[in-house]
């Protein structure tokens, strides 16, 4: 149990998917000028990386690894270079299931979300997260606590971001350094906010 | 080479850049440009696959339903990304350990999957496929950039051959070993974008709000 909490506060803060890895800035940047819509996005991440990870962790034990089809009679089938199809596929299936299931049962949270869901499966954060899941060794529960706890770090990070570009608007920029730019040094000094985490052993 | 299919490789480095207008594909071109080396492997593996996915997604673009298309063209991509993956672990395996898990971000990257909806989708194969490249090169130019300023200021080094001497070893130069760093990145990206804009004055953005004292100039 201690294990996996501190996973969760790495995950968080330490390796902030955002922020350290650099996962899902298309999104991060371009999705991060009002605190409002940056919270409908973050809950969604949260939940679709909630949900791929521990998948996809179930995917490569059963069906990938090597020797992971002995059940069906195939020991010494190695499939594990079918691994960034299958986790792809899983991902634009879920989201894609989580779309009808949310328009079904919770029509106010399917229009909050509105747009932001189908964007998510092109999210690098969603598909790194599978993939530091696979690079890393993870069995079932880490994977599931990863999920959650990255999805939430990247969550945070945004809903922050947004939170300093609501009262940047207000700034005296230069001309060439309007939006784009100043957003990109603004990521940088937080993205430095948060390596001082780094220095926190658990 | 035809006046049209220039205007496709050259408008998306320098006009249209992916990176400093369209804003796609930043994931990548922030992690793994501590080093040239590894710049330079990464940028030739997204031209490739941007190149070949635009190319073969134009190819089937009239066989493929709407409702499915994003799907089909994830396989395409995801596919090509396998190949790229393969290759490097089999000739370049030191790169793709330091590439780690951004080989396989290639599939997520923007870059592949808006080339593939807002151009190869509506057009012949051989534009797709010099768009894609056009594209791809105009990402790489800037991940090269990048990585330039932080390989040579951050170690002192380009392509990991010595330019200026660090002080660690009987040199003058103290290396800024920020630049070695993640955020580092995101300045220097920031300020590439400045130095476009400044350059190119129509990419600069609208202000959201006056200052009064601006107006009234």
């Amino acid at each position: 149990m201690e294990e996996l909490l501190s996973l969760a506060v790495k995950a968080v803060f330490v390796e902030n998917l955002a922020l350290s890895f650099f996962l899902g800035m298309c999104t991060f940047i371009a999705v991060s000028k009002k605190i409002a819509t940056a919270i409908g996005l973050g809950i969604s991440v949260m939940i679709v990386q909630a949900l791929t990870v521990p998948v996809n962790n179930l995917i490569l034990t059963y069906l990938l690894a090597p020797g992971a089809l002995a059940w069906a009679g195939f020991e010494n089938v190695d499939l594990t270079f079918l691994g960034l199809i299958s986790y792809i596929g899983v991902i634009a299936a879920l989201v894609q299931i989580l779309e009808m299931v949310l328009d079904k049962y919770f029509p106010p949270l399917y229009n909050a979300l509105g747009v932001f869901l189908p964007l998510i499966t092109v999210n690098c954060a969603i598909m790194g997260g599978s993939l530091f899941m696979v690079e890393r060794d993870y069995n079932f529960a880490e994977a599931a606590t990863y999920g959650v706890s990255s999805g939430f770090g990247w969550a945070l990070a945004i809903v922050a971001m947004a939170g300093v570009r609501e009262k940047l608007k207000y700034s005296d920029i230069p001309d060439g350094l309007q939006g784009l730019g100043i957003t990109f040094i603004t990521a940088g000094l937080m993205a430095m906010a948060f390596m001082s985490f780094s220095g926190v052993k658990l | 080479m035809s006046q049209s299919s220039k205007d496709l490789i050259l408008d998306p480095m320098v006009d249209n850049n992916p990176i400093t207008l369209q804003v796609l594909g930043i994931c990548s071109a922030l992690a793994v440009t501590s080093s040239l080396q590894v710049s330079l492997v990464m940028a030739i593996a997204v031209t490739l696959v941007t190149g070949f996915s635009s190319m073969f997604i134009s190819m089937i673009r009239n066989h493929i339903p709407g409702s499915i298309r994003i799907i089909v063209q994830m396989v395409i991509i995801a596919s090509l990304v396998i190949m790229v993956d393969q290759i490097l672990k089999a000739y370049a395996y030191e790169i793709s350990k330091t590439l780690s898990v951004f080989v396989g971000l290639i599939i997520t990257n923007c870059i592949v999957m808006g080339r593939a909806e807002a151009f190869a989708m509506k057009n012949p194969p051989v534009a797709s496929f010099i768009d894609g490249v056009g594209n791809g090169l105009g990402y790489g130019l800037i991940l090269m950039l990048v990585g330039f300023v932080r390989e040579l200021f951050g170690a002192g080094s380009l392509f990991g051959v010595t330019i200026l001497e660090t002080v660690n070893n009987g040199g003058w130069y103290v290396p800024n070993g920020m630049l070695l760093l993640p955020p580092s990145a995101f300045f220097v990206i920031g300020l590439i974008i400045w130095a476009f804009r400044t350059w190119k004055k129509d990419q600069v953005e609208e202000r959201e709000y006056k200052i009064q004292a601006v107006e009234e100039h």
